[in-house]
């Protein structure tokens, strides 16, 4: 796992699952956001536009028939008009503000493309012509596939495209907004930069790979636009759900007017309810709530995994991860920290701890790897051994191979080595030294206890064993216990032997392992888990990692991973963070819950407006149905207009749930249901009595009705 | 579907003979070896003469008889018209047929004051009800007796012999078989007219 | 309500939990080809069967060919019943002479509009009723053609509901079942011996059974009366295991011939319910989880006592402007008290609250009252019942497809609070599935609201064939919200195949006779393809395992959240329809309001 920077920190107390702080958040009503929107409601008051939400699009041709009869009667002057045009007012409110709630979670993506685009603008490229090093400028727009183009310190990367020379350090921060600068380097898994982004120091050649308007600035744009957006599976099912939800309650209504003439006929009193009274029990009983903020929700869910800094190149993938058994992560960087730690010094029979501590620290003082740097932290803490200047001392240092597979220092005529167990035994031997009988005992252990054993010899002195460890991260066991209440199964994949990851594996609690694990097993692992009818998410980087991205049902790249990667998974994490997966199934399952919550109290609100405009309906017809008015609400008409008024303001009211989504908390499935149907099911009937109650106290007060 | 409707046709066919043809050809010849008498109606015979099914209620209109719910089967009690009055709870006609009821029902036994027994002027649901509430039999009691110059104790009596219990003490309700008890009535307090 | 009332019902609903899953059991092995008790017996009529109709029986069907089969045999089985019921005059076993020249005076003659309601409604396991079964029918009318069809129409529902477990237990499977094997498995294992055995148990308590004229006798006060007769027994049976509901005679299973005894109508009532309920278990067995089949049964349990305890004290209660007039209400040890209008005694109140509710539950639609003349609200629990989709247990078969269908709903609407794409019995409810199950919950509701709607402005010309001149409205017994109650409660009755009918409403009009038999056609088919076509789509699916995220569907939460979901989305669709029939007439009764003359309607149409 090859992290050039340290992955922002992501504020989180191991308890909660979303972190408290998002690394973008904005406030929910940003005012120039606020303003967007409100513009934007009246022009998604155009019809055509409105079709695809049958709901909303109901809503509206009420608010027209009734607008229609209104302007009659204005005309006329028969009948006042004063109820039919609150009602008419009531019903084109209705729809704004279930286009605000839309236009809401829209426009905080187009604000972030707004800024995203602005590092498209006047870039200008060099362009490496075919005959020697001569450059041709020109503008980045005209860059196709295969150019190659060079950046030195101060250009802005013109596209998409792979280091194929140099090394230079990059600003992200215009895709990543993280400040701190990159690495970018020809080869392995570090060669991949993006348009947009900007060198800061020394030069690389780029191969582009992308033509114009197809680069990944510009997919981001389009994604965080919403320009792409299309309807996801489940919404798509819930949209038929609340579409045929809809038809019933219109067939409801239009059939209640024969019914009504008949009761009217046959009580001799009343008269049929008018235009304006039914299509206000219409706009009332259809699930206006859930209609109105649907939209917003996906949009909005898209969006909380952009504030993770999670670019979802569908609503799908973020749908998908709500519903995802098991979880692929990989062992380094995702479950324990980046590197082994030198956490113990063991000498063998006769050998000073100090003595041992001394020479592996000598060994280790060129050595810049993280592990090398552990020893020399653990000799100082552990026997107060300073960090001895390198240059200070003739020392000849021989670097790790993988051939020997061992590493050193030549320091007066000393020949201080650590290494694999195997490889130290062999140089000691070969120096004419003894190997302890019980020596291999202690590396065996240490390698059964998940750490890896490395040897320390002088010569041919056999000194002792360097326990490193595997420092599994904090909290994580308590978040792959969260996961597991949620149902997730987690795999910890690996390269190190069986033994060492089952002894990880056990410690970090993961629910199974991968180890010794190859790009193909890796494959051959999600596809069992697939045919088993469960959905895998897994993070990967690496080119050797695209098919099983493109194979998972969740792959989520790290930005610093390869174009291959990238191309292949269906999310990319621009923090290149691999625990944040978690995270994301968290952020699906609370888009999900958002919906599931918000339907449920839709539905359920019906109840109560039944009670409010069925009687009010009748009351001339047959004044006994009066025992339905169990809200006494003051007049029919103050009932009808309370419960479209109610049915109107609920929407606005959601408005900042739907963007924020239900609270979250990793729980069973049925401690999450039982709570959710009290909230939003039983609440959701209950609710609207008092609500509607109270409005008719206010219209009544005001004398509206 | 058009090529499935030649088996539809053919199946349609046996079970047509199956079970419309042999399946009641089997019941009838079971029931008419086994339960000979409930198959044939269980008719009920005085004197060699068939007067009636202890099942299916019959009109008396006679002081000296128990009389039988109100009936909407065509005239009344007529076997080949089985319906109740088909009235719904708000129809004047309901509470008019009613209280008509009532008022004969207290005219014919002004021995009786309690509440009126429901089933004593309400239709039944197939117009051949042959059961009375056993409250209904015991209004009716002093007017028969009378008639027939029986102790109001024995007439009583002969109803608690009539009286036919719950099933298992649990199922349906207490019950008086008006055509059996008029002709125990018959049998036991014969009358000159009804004498033969 | 008494105390030996309530211990009724709860003893009722103990037996049925006692057959269940025997039951269930004997039918698990029967749909799945394995060996039952009955093989013995019944293996080579069954055989016979296969070879006389050139079925093969290792086939299995996708559900396509397998609604394709249903609906060929549906209109070969509509054939056989109109044409024997048009040719009864010539035909056998017309001992009464009904539609011949010597048909006694009251008989109805047997038009083809009439025939053609009879037989649609037969043939979908409706048996609606626009005659007198006993002054209409030859006998065999009534076992060639109508006998005939309470077999196979409920052997076709079983076989339905079980492709639909299937769907639901087969995982990335293309074929649901063989529609002819499950047709012929259901008539012959199950409701053969099971009718042949009630048939003898009814006759036994005396239910007839002869092929006799019907018998005028001398009464004891000498006046003369008809006594019917007819082949009652062995069709009595079938229509109650069948939940088919139609009677021999017309007043069904009030008449003392077709349901004697008070034991004879508890009988009757586990009859309906039996093979319902052990659907239940099936369909645990069947998915391999026998709790989820225990928590459908669990709901039905809930809402079937839900509707005894509100339909049960409604009649007890009574009608208040009787009660003024003196009647006595409370039940005593020696009178039942309530509303005996339209009931029979030996039922009392609780056995005939019961059978209401249980013939509205299940799509049977025998009645041992009539609805029409129950209290408003007592009315009500049936008419709620059917428009509920009969899921209460149902009928054999509707009942399972009917749940299925709203756990189906449950899961999609509040299955996603859980934080998944939802899921049931381990199948992905997706698109599909949900627009199946709208398009059958919206075809059902604009087939009983917009029928019922016209039927109550619509207004017939003078000497026009539909309907006598005047409002169709007029064809209705009583006035004010309970005539609209009719209306409603016959269009919800046939599109539920129910059966039953608030009876005043004279329905033997062309009007009546087509709009009521296209209600019933709607609501068989569009129902039951559907439902196919769900089945279809789950047995394609994989099984996605279960972990503590799923939702658990076998759960008290799940049982209340399906409860929740039938009852709401019942109620939202019909509260405007019901408030102005029998909740707005439960008012009116209790203020004192009646209704006397037939008002007439302007011309709407």
């Amino acid at each position: 796992m090859a992290t050039a920077v340290a992955p922002p920190p992501v504020v989180n107390d191991g308890t909660e699952l979303l972190p408290k702080k998002l690394v973008r958040a904005r406030p929910l009503f940003d005012p120039p956001i606020l303003k967007r929107a409100i513009r934007e409601s009246f022009v998604k008051l155009n019809p055509v536009t409105l079709m695809s939400n049958p709901v909303m699009f109901v809503v509206e041709v009420g608010a027209a028939l009734t607008s229609v009869f209104v302007t009659r009667d204005a005309i006329t002057g028969e009948h006042p008009i004063g109820f039919t045009l609150q009602i008419t007012l009531w019903l084109w409110f209705t729809v704004l503000f279930a286009n605000f709630a839309e236009a809401m979670a829209e426009a905080r993506g187009k604000a972030q493309a707004d800024t995203l685009r602005k590092a498209k603008t006047e870039t200008m490229a060099k362009r490496l012509l075919n005959s020697g090093g001569k450059v041709e400028e020109l503008a980045a727009s005209r860059l196709r596939a295969g150019d190659i183009v060079l950046c030195e310190a101060g250009d802005n990367i013109p596209g998409d495209g792979e280091v194929i020379e140099g090394i230079a350090t990059v600003d992200e921060s215009v895709i990543t907004g993280e400040s701190a600068p990159v690495i970018r380097e020809s080869g392995g898994d570090r060669s991949a930069v993006t348009g947009g982004t900007k060198v800061l120091s020394d030069w690389i050649k780029i191969r582009i790979t992308s033509n114009p308007g197809e680069t990944f600035l510009d997919r981001m744009i389009a994604l965080v636009e919403g320009a792409e957006r299309q309807k996801t599976p489940n919404e798509i099912a819930l949209n038929i759900l609340i579409a045929g939800l809809t038809l019933i309650f219109l067939l409801a209504v239009v059939t209640l007017d024969p019914f009504a003439l008949y009761a009217v006929r046959s009580a001799g009193a009343g008269e049929v309810p008018s235009v304006a009274v039914l299509v206000s029990l219409l706009v009332c009983l259809i699930p206006t709530t859930i209609g109105g903020l649907l939209s917003a929700i996906g949009i909005a869910g898209m969006d909380r995994v952009m504030q993770h800094n999670v670019l979802a190149m569908s609503g799908k993938a973020v749908e998908a991860s709500g519903d995802v058994n098991t979880l692929l992560l990989d062992k380094t960087g995702t479950i324990t920290l980046g590197n082994r730690q030198a956490v113990e010094f063991i000498p063998v029979d006769g050998i000073e701890p100090a003595e041992l501590a001394d020479a592996a620290q000598l060994s280790s003082l060129a050595d810049e790897t993280p592990e090398g740097r552990s020893i020399v932290v653990l000799a100082k803490a552990q026997f107060n051994l300073r960090g001895r200047e390198v240059h200070d001392l003739d020392a000849h240092f021989i670097p790790f191979s993988a051939y020997t597979r061992m590493s050193g220092v030549d320091l007066d005529g000393r020949q201080l080595r650590k290494g694999a167990t195997e490889a130290i035994v062999r140089f000691v031997r070969e120096q004419g030294g003894s190997v302890p009988h019980n020596f291999m005992d202690v590396s065996d252990r240490i390698s059964r206890s998940g750490g890896t054993p490395l040897a320390v010899a002088d010569g041919g002195r056999l000194l002792g064993t360097i326990h490193l460890k595997d420092v599994v991260k904090g909290g994580m066991k308590e978040r792959l216990g969260q996961l597991r209440n949620m149902g997730i199964r987690s795999v910890m994949i690996t390269g190190d032997n069986p033994l060492t990851a089952a002894a990880i594996a056990a410690e970090a609690g993961v629910d199974d392992f991968l180890a010794q694990a190859t790009p193909e097993q890796k494959l051959q692992y999600i596809k069992r888990e697939q045919t088993e009818g469960r959905l895998v998410a897994m993070t990967g980087d690496g080119t050797n990692d695209a098919p099983a991205l493109a194979q998972a049902d969740v792959g989520v790249a790290m930005n610093t991973g390869t174009m291959a990667a990238k191309e292949a998974g269906n999310m990319v994490d621009l923090d290149s963070n691999p625990t944040k997966l978690i995270e994301v199934v968290a952020i699906g399952k609370q888009l999900l819950i958002t919906r599931g919550a918000l339907t449920t109290f839709s539905i359920a609100n019906d109840v109560a407006k039944y009670f409010a405009i069925i009687p009010a309906m009748f009351m001339a017809t047959y004044p006994a149905l009066g025992y339905l008015n169990i809200m006494h609400l003051h007049t029919p008409q103050s009932a009808v207009l309370s419960a479209v008024i109610f049915n109107a303001l609920i929407i606005i009211a959601l408005v900042p749930l739907a963007l924020r989504g239900v609270k979250y908390r990793p729980q069973a499935a049925e401690i999450m249901l039982r709570r959710n149907l009290l909230i939003y099911g039983i609440g959701g009937i209950i609710a609207p009595f008092p609500g509607i109650w109270l409005i008719d106290q206010i219209v009544h007060w005001l004398h509206l009705a | 579907m058009w090529r499935q409707f030649g088996p539809a046709l053919r199946i349609t066919l046996f079970f047509t003979i199956l079970t419309g043809l042999i399946y009641p050809g089997i019941v009838t010849g079971l029931c008419q070896i086994l339960f000979h008498h409930q198959a044939n109606g269980s008719m009920v015979e005085v004197n060699g003469q068939t007067v009636g099914s202890e099942l299916i209620g019959q009109n008396f209109s006679k002081p000296q008889y128990f009389q039988p719910r109100p009936s909407a089967a065509g005239n009344g009690y007529d076997g080949s018209q089985s319906n109740g009055s088909q009235y719904g709870p708000t129809n004047q006609k309901l509470i008019d047929r009613v209280k008509a009821s009532v008022d004969q029902f207290r005219k014919d036994n002004p021995d009786y004051t309690g509440p009126i027994p429901a089933d004593a002027v309400t239709a039944s649901a197939s117009g051949l009800d042959p059961d009375i509430s056993p409250a209904n039999a015991g209004a009716q009691a002093p007017r028969v007796a009378k008639a027939r110059g029986a102790s109001l104790q024995d007439v009583e009596q002969l109803i608690a012999e009539h009286t036919t219990g719950r099933t298992f003490g649990l199922m349906g309700e207490p019950r008086v078989n008006v055509l059996l008890l008029n002709l125990d009535l018959d049998k036991k307090f014969p009358q000159k007219e009804t004498i033969h | 309500m008494t105390a030996i009332g309530i211990l009724n019902i709860v003893v009722f609903l103990l037996v049925l939990l006692a057959l269940t899953k025997p039951l269930g059991v004997f039918m698990t092995k029967l749909f799945q080809g394995e060996r039952t008790f009955l093989h013995p017996v019944i293996r080579p009529i069954e055989k016979l069967t296969y070879r006389l109709c050139g079925i093969r029986e290792d086939t299995e069907q996708r559900w396509t060919q397998y609604a394709a089969s249903l609906i060929a045999f549906s209109l070969a089985s509509f054939l056989f019943a109109y044409i024997i019921q048009r040719l009864q005059g010539i035909l056998p076993f017309n001992p009464n002479h009904f539609s011949t020249a010597h048909a006694p005076s009251g008989a109805t003659p047997m038009t083809p509009d009439l025939a053609f309601n009879t037989a649609v409604s037969f043939v979908t396991n409706t048996n609606w009723q626009n005659y007198f079964g006993e002054t209409t029918l030859s006998y065999f009318v009534q076992m060639a053609a109508l006998t005939v069809q309470n077999f196979v129409s409920a052997a076709a529902g079983v076989a339905v509901s079980v492709a639909l477990i299937r769907g639901f237990a087969r995982r990335q499977a293309n074929s649901i079942g063989n529609f002819w094997v499950d047709l012929t498995r259901a008539t012959l294992y199950v409701f053969l011996p099971l009718s042949l055995l009630g048939a003898l148990f009814l006759c036994s308590q005396g239910a007839i059974q002869n092929f006799k004229a019907n018998t005028t006798v001398k009464t004891v006060e000498g006046a003369s009366q008809i006594i019917p007769q007819g082949p009652v027994a062995s069709q009595e049976s079938i229509k109650m295991v069948g939940t088919n509901g139609g009677g021999f005679f017309n007043a069904n299973s009030a008449h003392p011939f077709e349901n004697p005894t008070p034991l004879t109508n508890f009988v009757q009532m586990l009859m309906i319910f039996v093979i319902p309920a052990g659907l239940t278990y099936q369909f645990g067995r069947m998915v391999a989880d026998r709790r989820q089949g225990w928590a459908l049964f669990a709901a039905m349990s809930v809402l079937f006592l839900a509707g005894v305890f509100v339909c049960y004290p409604a009649e007890q209660a009574g009608n208040p402007q009787l009660t003024k007039l003196g009647l006595e209400t409370k039940a005593t040890s020696v009178q039942p008290g309530g509303n005996m209008e339209g009931k029979e005694v030996r039922f009392g109140i609780p056995a005939s609250s019961l059978f209401a509710t249980v013939t509205t539950d299940a799509s049977c639609g025998a009645i041992n009252g009539w609805h029409d003349s129950y209290t408003p609200i007592g009315g009500l629990v049936p008419l709620f019942n059917m428009q509920l989709g009969e899921v209460v247990f149902g009928g054999v078969g509707a009942g399972i497809k009917g749940m299925l269908l709203f756990a189906i709903l449950a899961v999609f609407i509040a299955g996603l609070m859980v934080g998944r794409t939802p899921e049931y019995i381990g199948k992905k409810i997706e698109q599909k599935e949900v627009k199946m199950a709208m398009l059958a919950l919206i075809l059902m509701a604009a087939n009983v609201l917009v029928f019922s709607g016209i039927s109550s402005v619509a207004n017939f010309k003078k000497n026009g064939y539909w309907n006598p001149p005047g409002p169709a409205a007029a064809n209705i017994n009583n006035d004010g919200p309970h005539g609209f109650t009719e209306i409603l409660y016959a269009y919800t009755s046939t599109n539920a195949n129910n059966g039953s009918a608030f009876a005043g409403l004279n329905g033997n009009t062309p009007w009546y006779n087509l709009t009521l038999g296209l209600a019933t056609l709607i609501g068989r088919f569009f129902f039951i393809i559907p439902m196919l076509a769900v089945a279809g789509a789950l047995a394609a699916k994989k099984k996605v395992p279960v972990t503590s995220g799923t939702l658990p569907t076998h759960g008290a939460l799940f049982v209340g959240l399906l409860i929740g979901t039938v009852v709401i989305v019942g109620a939202l669709t019909y509260f405007p329809a019901l408030s102005l029939g029998p909740i707005v007439e439960h008012f009116l009764m209790r203020e004192g309001k009646l209704f006397s003359s037939l008002f007439s309607l302007p011309i709407w149409s």
